[in-house]
């Protein structure tokens, strides 16, 4: 089943402006690698050269931070929901 | 549209790709913040001690350094506030130069957060944004509020649902659209991050981010131009997101680059409340790795941020002027209140209580020097968080309107000497 996956502005040119995307995998990490396979190079503006997710990226799990959780490797559940949010903002 | 001579892009802080000027605050590429760029040559024909001494004392005297086009339009008068130079205080904490940069009575909203508001809207309306709106753990959203009553546009503010009734009614008052969100700071801002993506408001602390932050600046330069045109050889700075140390920092590195100030040393330290200390963690672990804090558990909602934007540029700032960050618990935090309130005739808000607090605990670390001068900022008044020191601070003694009552309770306890 795909998990929906919510695309900050910034990313919408590569996702021919849609907001929305579906991916799927077992992990987060796998949504972000079929998320790359749909939109070839938006896993390298998400993560760095180790596959980890960027210092100023925000990866949530329905409300969750991922690094509260178990960051690429947290599992997902049919149902769940994926936000990309910049970390840049606030204060 | 007049363009400014002085102010000329916007540039990626990581990667260095430069941006048009604006409503866009993050690198497509990478997700860094982006910056204002400046032509330090041309600002440097301009602005001297001369022409910034003759100019109306309001933060808007180094407009040279600050990311607007034009004139500014909103916030005209925020800023220029007191450095005062404390006597008693230095006496109580064992320091022989000590200064208090008094935000307390910023204009119009009492807080630091004037600064950034008055060029993020004369920003905003450069951009021709009809409606405005941040993310706020309560200041930000007063100062919002009134600039943006003040100059005429409709205005959002988002907030914790669970702020201090003081924050609360001084958003609502000016006319204002609250939201109250079931959820931390960080959840709230979360929030906005999307919302700004889909209404196309212009959010000061989102997609207008890199005007708001620069006004941050404005009070690392009041500071020194008071001092007598030089750096403090210390600056203790409360920190949620990270934002304003490291806008000081980089204010009294503009003046030194700008001939207005020698480059002396000027060490930056950061203070946080130990219920929410994700900057103050990171740097005593001697790591720029920021480990978000998920919930926040402080009275000092102001600096309740657990994922701070700046908390990786803050580290970098005080490790690289050798400064270091401190946290205290909120006992220390009402302690802090008190002092500053009983010895410098200041009441701050609960950030004030975290700024003082860590300062006494890095002077008896010996982080801090006690004969080198020191600059602490007091970023807003405490009128706003009353909550926090209700009850801690004794209870009035109520008598009749009566000589008799007066002499009995309050005449006796003076002694002879007063009879």
């Amino acid at each position: 089943m795909p998990t929906p996956i919510r695309i900050p502005t910034n990313l919408r040119k590569l996702t021919a402006d849609r907001d929305t995307v579906q991916a799927e995998g077992g992990t987060v990490g796998a949504l972000l690698d079929d998320l790359d396979r749909q939109f070839p190079g938006i896993k390298e503006r998400l993560c760095d050269e180790q596959g980890r997710v960027r210092r100023f990226v925000g990866v949530y799990l329905n409300d969750e931070d991922i690094r509260f959780l178990g960051e690429n490797e947290t599992p997902v559940k049919p149902g769940d929901e994926l936000s990309i949010v910049p970390a840049i903002a606030g204060g | 549209m007049e363009t400014s001579p002085f102010f000329s892009s916007l540039r990626c802080r990581e990667c260095g790709r430069p941006y048009p000027k604006e409503a866009v605050h993050i690198c497509e590429f990478d997700f860094g913040p982006l910056e204002a760029v400046y032509d330090y040559e041309a600002v440097a024909r301009v602005l001297t001690r001369e022409s910034i001494s003759a100019r109306p004392r309001t933060m808007w005297r180094y407009r040279e350094l600050l990311p607007i086009d034009g004139e500014p339009t909103v916030g005209t008068q925020v800023g220029f506030t007191p450095l005062i130079r404390s006597r008693r205080l230095a006496e109580r904490l064992g320091v022989s130069e000590l200064y208090i940069k008094n935000d307390t009575v910023n204009y119009p909203t009492l807080s630091f957060k004037d600064r950034v508001v008055s060029v993020a809207l004369s920003r905003a309306c450069e951009l021709g944004f009809q409606v405005v709106a941040c993310a706020s753990t309560g200041n930000l959203a007063n100062s919002v509020a009134a600039n943006a009553a003040a100059a005429g546009l409709t205005s959002y503010v988002l907030i914790p649902a669970d702020l201090e009734q003081g924050k609360v009614l001084g958003s609502l008052v000016y006319g204002t659209h609250v939201v109250g969100i079931h959820g931390a700071y960080d959840q709230v801002n979360r929030l906005c991050s999307e919302i700004a993506g889909k209404y196309g408001w212009g959010f000061v602390n989102v997609n207008l981010r890199p005007y708001y932050a620069e006004g941050s600046k404005s009070m690392g330069f009041e500071i020194a131009e008071q001092l007598g045109w030089k750096l403090p050889r210390h600056t203790v700075v409360p920190m949620a997101s990270g934002s304003l140390l490291t806008k000081i920092h980089k204010a009294y590195g503009e003046f030194a680059k700008l001939g207005l100030v020698d480059a002396t040393p000027a060490t930056v330290h950061g203070a946080q409340a130990a219920g929410c200390a994700p900057i103050s963690s990171a740097m005593k672990k001697g790591t720029d790795l920021v480990r978000p804090v998920s919930k926040p558990d402080t009275i000092v909602k102001s600096l309740a941020i657990g994922t701070p934007a700046d908390g990786y540029y803050a580290i970098h700032a005080m490790r690289e002027t050798g400064g270091f960050a401190e946290d205290v618990t909120d006992e220390e935090v009402v302690e802090g209140i008190r002092l500053l309130a009983e010895t410098e005739g200041i009441f701050a808000e609960t950030a004030g209580g975290v700024t003082v607090a860590c300062a006494r605990k890095l002077l008896e670390a010996g982080r801090i020097p006690r004969d080198e001068s020191m600059v602490l900022c007091i970023t807003g008044h405490g009128l706003k968080t009353q909550e926090a020191v209700a009850g801690k601070c004794g209870e009035p003694r109520l008598i009749n309107p009566s000589l008799r009552e007066f002499d009995e309770t309050i005449g006796s306890e003076l002694g002879s000497a007063s009879a």
